[in-house]
């Protein structure tokens, strides 16, 4: 391991040593951010080579409206919602999921079809599913809801927030905000989408972006691939984690999802409306769609205040210089979803990075 | 037992179903000359008046897991709050507050549990007591155990004895039992054969202070429950004022349960242990401390796994990686994974 090590720093030093300016890698999955972190990548890498940690944490980008419906269905005696467990813990201006006084009738499930039981078990009460995540768990979400059609499973239906990965990242680049020089793919997520879905990154804006799988050693290689390519002024698109990712992804995860979810607008925390990003059930199951079902507005309400977290999901900032961040903003007392989710920047930050010692004793 | 195959809210009343229960389920597993009067008190003859005095709760969800069940458990956690403590543990008192509706047969297997329990670690049950409350006033079963023990002479652990370049050891591999927990939890659907910790560190612990050279050297001990490794570490930091400096090639893990971690999203070193503990021992001891640890069943995998930094700079937890990268270790939230013990 430690010749990889060494091989991959090589690389890296070659291609930062005579760039004028820093090069700045985006890793777009919480789940590398939180690996880099855990694993001390940083301190390891040359002074000008940057990670930004990017908008892959569902939980991070989903929209307050998004939350503040869930709250709103939460309050209904008719209705359990079931959730993954980061969720509950987002705050809003109403409190959240978590800190509601009764919150008897919110389920945290690990897995779609446990919310389906869920519903099965209580027939008098209608199963919201919150159904947050990018093309890893829109699969899971679409066996759901044709299971349900399927059954006949009237009091089960899903909020959808899932989102897709590749049109956030074009956002992110066309914005110009965030100077982003090239991408270090989720992995999850190419498991399903398959490198080849990266290409028009490439052809467009001549970004580098190399697939990576999350043990230290991929991501150090992948970080490698990249200088390589910039060194080499190739951007193209290239796959680490060959284990498990192939150029066309997950065939049969892509055709449920296609046949369950058409695109639409989504809205991004911190990023905004982004075309085509979000993933809806088609009017064929329309039945299912929580949003549909009770009459639900898409609001675009404001993020709380003095967090933000929207600029952190765009790379725009680092945690710490959020005026929030481990002093009201911490795990204890999370005021946005990058301290509250396990994959967010803010809680990774938090959790591995070293803060000065005043902090430390809190 | 009149037939009924679980507990009902009469078995706690005071009355002849309480009596029975006493009689035919605690005083046989427990039974020793202290219990079996019956008193209101338990009179005990301690070899010193340096005592160690604890209590602990256990409401671990669910009441059996693999390895142990909350009768082993209720014992061995008392045991080793003793143990780490310096003290010789003694004799425990357990207090059960039990659901009605618990069935029989399970709340036998338990009492039972925890009577090996109490052999294993040479204690004697001396004092207890019995509550029934009605069904969803608790859950199954919870447990209160309080221990004594006699304070091992010239053994004196603290955090004030904490100093720069001090080693720091384990018994062996971390967050066993916390994952073995999760894996019985319902909704959790994974197999695995991960097995809890759960152990008397008495024994263990013994080992280390009867070498006379090693006893004066043994500056502290802490078994690392709740909120693992990581918890002990950043508390030690604290109270001590010092800087810890851990290797994670050092520390000793099961594959199984790491790859159960990883798959869960968990950080074995914010998970619970309930056979595992930290010593602190001065550097020119570490090694014969280390090869004690590992003559003994419970300390095989043991590994010295850092150092204390200095005092008064930085009190924090740092990590030095496999790649050889640094990151800190935090105190954990402690929400991540609720009645694990």
């Amino acid at each position: 391991m430690l010749q990889r090590i060494w091989k991959a720093h090589n690389l890296m030093d070659l291609a930062c040593k005579d760039l004028p300016c820093s090069l700045n890698i985006m890793e777009v999955c919480g789940t590398h951010t939180v690996s880099i972190f855990r694993n001390g990548i940083r301190p390891t890498l040359p002074a000008n080579l940057r990670l930004l940690s990017g908008p892959g944490c569902p939980v991070c980008v989903t929209d307050q409206g998004y939350i503040e419906n869930v709250l709103t269905l939460a309050g209904r005696d008719d209705i359990i919602i079931a959730t993954y467990g980061d969720m509950i813990r987002v705050p809003s201006k109403n409190g959240s999921l978590e800190k509601r006084a009764d919150n008897q009738n919110v389920k945290i499930v690990l897995s779609s079809m446990e919310a389906l039981d869920i519903a099965k078990q209580n027939p008098s009460k209608t199963v919201v599913f919150v159904a947050v995540g990018f093309e890893t768990t829109t699969p899971a979400t679409a066996i759901a809801v044709r299971y349900a059609a399927a059954e006949n499973i009237k009091n089960f239906c899903i909020l959808s927030a899932h989102k897709t990965v590749v049109p956030a990242m074009e956002a992110l680049l066309s914005s110009e905000k965030a100077k982003i020089d090239a991408f270090i793919c989720p992995g999850h997520v190419s498991v399903i989408i398959g490198s080849d879905a990266y290409n028009p990154i490439v052809t467009k804006y001549k970004k580098p972006c190399v697939v990576a799988g999350f043990e230290p050693m991929q991501i150090i290689e992948g970080i490698a691939q990249i200088c390589s390519q910039v060194a080499a002024h190739a951007p193209k698109v290239e796959s680490m984690y060959h284990a498990v990712v192939t150029p066309q992804g997950n065939v049969k995860a892509k055709a449920i999802i296609d046949e369950m979810f058409e695109p639409a607008d989504g809205v991004w925390r911190g990023i905004g409306v982004i075309k085509n990003s979000a993933l809806v059930l088609r009017d064929k199951f329309s039945e299912f769609d929580a949003a549909k079902r009770f009459g639900l507005s898409d609001g675009h309400p404001e993020d709380m205040p003095g967090c933000h977290c929207g600029e952190v999901l765009c790379g725009l900032i680092d945690p710490p210089q959020c005026k929030l961040f481990a002093t009201t903003c911490n795990p204890d007392n999370p005021i946005g979803p990058c301290m509250v989710s396990s994959e967010g920047a803010c809680s990774a930050w938090f959790k591995y990075g070293r803060r000065k010692k005043r902090e430390n004793k809190q | 037992m009149g037939g009924n195959d679980k507990i009902l809210l009469a078995h706690g009343g005071g009355g002849r179903l309480t009596q029975q229960l006493i009689d035919e389920y605690i005083v046989p597993a427990f039974s020793n000359a202290s219990l079996n009067d019956l008193g209101d008190a338990a009179s005990l003859d301690l070899s010193s008046n340096k005592i160690c005095f604890t209590t602990d709760s256990y409401v671990v969800k669910p009441l059996f897991f693999a390895g142990a069940d909350i009768g082993k458990l209720a014992v061995c956690g008392t045991v080793n709050d003793l143990a780490v403590s310096g003290a010789k543990p003694f004799a425990i008192s357990m207090g059960l507050i039990i659901e009605e509706g618990l069935e029989l047969a399970a709340f036998k297997t338990i009492i039972e549990s925890a009577a090996t329990a109490a052999r294993a670690a040479g204690v004697f049950i001396a004092a207890g007591d019995t509550k029934v409350v009605e069904h969803g006033s608790a859950d199954k079963l919870f447990i209160n155990t309080s221990g004594i023990g006699t304070r091992i002479p010239g053994l004196d652990v603290g955090f004030s004895r904490i100093a720069q370049g001090d080693v720091i050891l384990i018994n062996g591999s971390i967050g066993d039992h916390g994952m073995a927990i999760l894996a019985g939890r319902e909704g959790l659907r994974f197999e695995s054969n991960i097995q809890s910790d759960c152990a008397p560190l008495n024994g263990i612990i013994q080992t280390l202070y009867e070498d006379d050279c090693l006893r004066p050297a043994i500056k502290f001990m802490r078994d690392a429950t709740r909120g693992g490794v990581a918890a002990v570490l950043n508390e030690i930091a604290r109270s001590a004022d010092v800087s810890i400096e851990i290797e994670e090639t050092k520390l000793p893990i099961n594959p199984a349960v790491l790859a159960a971690a990883e798959m869960l999203g968990f950080d074995l070193l914010n998970v619970a242990n309930e056979g595992k503990f930290i010593a602190i021992v001065q550097k020119e001891f570490a090694q014969k401390a280390l090869e004690i640890m590992r003559s003994h069943p419970l300390g095989k995998d043991a590994a010295i796994i850092g150092q204390v930094g200095p005092q008064g700079d930085e009190t924090i937890v740092e990590l030095a990686t496999a790649i050889g990268g640094r990151r800190i270790i935090q105190m954990p939230y402690g929400r991540e994974l609720p009645r694990i013990c």
